[in-house]
């Protein structure tokens, strides 16, 4: 086995190029797992936490991009205007895993557990990659996430990061678990809402082969607010049946599986309450006035 | 390949399989025996040590991932045999029983009163959800780091 360190992203793409089997390696929660229990054995593994250019975030004409290097830690300490994805990273494992497991790792593994990954989908990011023979391409998230544990990534090629444009309006990430901590998710939902666009962003983790957004429930909302004129004047109240609908819909886009951490069923009533919470913290902060 | 990094302020060099973890190194290279090996899939925190400042499990890091870094273990906070103010607060507490998470759990509450020398309950036990304890209970874990809390701002 050949561990490869890169110092700079060239260098790393170079690298990748000439030895396309070898795997990259981040923050090491999920590979060095595999490692230590004997589970695979990489020809070669490529370190990818001396490449600075990855552990980046900007903002830029409206659009923020992230770079797959960023710890969790990081997101929390340096992006807290981003909430649903600050409670998201939040949410990750204990302090120990926040400060070493990375947005690029979540992206790279693909799991539909991913705590990073329904907030991607909520706001329709798109995945960068770069190869050093082609440069860099762009794939929405539902392209690069191809089903469990499989994306779109060429053998030459790395995860620079993901980039999306920034919404006006309120948000939430919250799932559902064991526990506080250390805990994969059973269900996880997040929502976001845009107010020019005038939608509502719904995606949902581990209760699916990937990443599932809620699309009808979608539709259905951004049209109730719209007929009672909730887009136009937050303080409308948005009818408690259209609600329950809305967490219906919701439910019922989730495509779970019984298994040892939870029941489908269970998973799928998961749904039905996060979406209900989301949406109600959403219709209340938009009633708050701008000046609190 | 051979490893070359800091421990606790000192260089050391050794030959190691490449797929070693740190904790790996640590222990079967260098004879640091202080951080544990249990679970080795970074749920249990025993292994916890920092990397560049970083409270981290070692057990997650590759063993050339800490090429040329610093990296500070439990043998780094006892000062000349005499133990640190948080471990006193441990067996004072009784936070110990059979003592084989509490390498771990020091170093995580060392990492916490560093940051946070005041912390709120909550704040220790959203602080130390990456160390699991199987014998004690965690409320006497939670005493001693009150109790060490205090010593280290001076109070009594």
């Amino acid at each position: 086995m050949d561990v490869l360190l890169p110092r700079s992203l060239e260098e790393a793409l170079a690298l990748k190029a000439e030895r396309p089997e070898a795997i990259p390696l981040a923050g090491g929660t999920d590979l060095m797992v595999e490692l230590n229990f004997g589970r695979l054995r990489p020809a070669a593994i490529i370190d990818l936490t001396r490449v600075s250019q990855l552990a980046t975030h900007h903002q830029e004409n409206g659009d923020v991009f992230l770079g797959a290097g960023l710890t969790y830690a990081a997101i929390v300490k340096e992006l807290p205007d981003f909430k649903p994805l600050v409670q998201a990273s939040r949410s990750v494992g204990s302090p120990q895993i926040r400060h070493r497991g990375t947005v690029g790792g979540n992206l790279g593994t693909a799991s539909p557990a991913g705590d990073a990954l329904p907030v991607l989908a909520a706001y329709d990011a798109d995945v960068v990659l770069r190869s050093q023979a082609r440069g860099e391409r762009s794939l929405p998230w539902h392209a690069f996430l191809r089903g469990p544990k499989k994306t779109a990534l060429a053998a030459d090629e790395l995860i620079l990061g993901t980039r999306w444009k920034r919404l006006r309006g309120p948000g939430s990430f919250s799932k559902i678990g064991t526990r506080n901590a250390m805990v994969i998710a059973v269900a996880g939902l997040c929502l976001v809402v845009d107010e020019d666009g005038r939608r509502v962003n719904v995606a949902l983790g581990s209760v699916g082969p990937t990443i599932i957004r809620a699309s009808q429930a979608e539709a259905q909302i951004a049209s109730v607010m719209g007929s009672s004129g909730a887009w136009q004047d937050p303080s409308t109240t948005v009818p408690d049946q259209a609600i329950d609908e809305f967490a219906e819909l919701v439910a019922s886009a989730a495509r779970p599986l019984d298994d040892v951490r939870g029941t489908a069923a269970y998973r799928r009533h998961g749904c039905r309450v996060l979406a209900r919470r989301a949406l109600t913290w959403s219709l209340n902060e938009r009633r708050l006035p701008t000046w609190l | 390949m051979v490893v070359r990094t800091r421990v606790n302020g000192d260089r050391h060099e050794a030959e190691v399989w490449p797929g070693a973890s740190l904790l790996t190194f640590l222990r079967e290279q260098l004879g640091l025996y202080g951080s544990k090996n249990a679970c080795e899939q970074g749920e249990c925190g025993s292994c916890s040590v920092w990397l560049d400042g970083a409270l981290v499990c070692s057990c997650l890091v590759l063993a050339a991932q800490a090429q040329d870094r610093e990296v500070r273990t439990i043998e780094g906070l006892s000062d000349a045999g005499r133990l640190h103010p948080i471990q006193e607060a441990f067996v004072e507490a009784g936070a110990v029983q059979c003592g084989f998470c509490t390498p771990g759990f020091v170093v995580a509450v060392a990492d916490l009163l560093e940051k946070d020398p005041h912390p709120s309950p909550a704040t220790i036990r959203e602080a130390l959800s990456g160390n699991i304890c199987r014998c004690t209970g965690y409320q006497k874990i939670v005493d001693a780091v009150e109790l060490a809390a205090t010593r280290l701002r001076g109070g009594t």
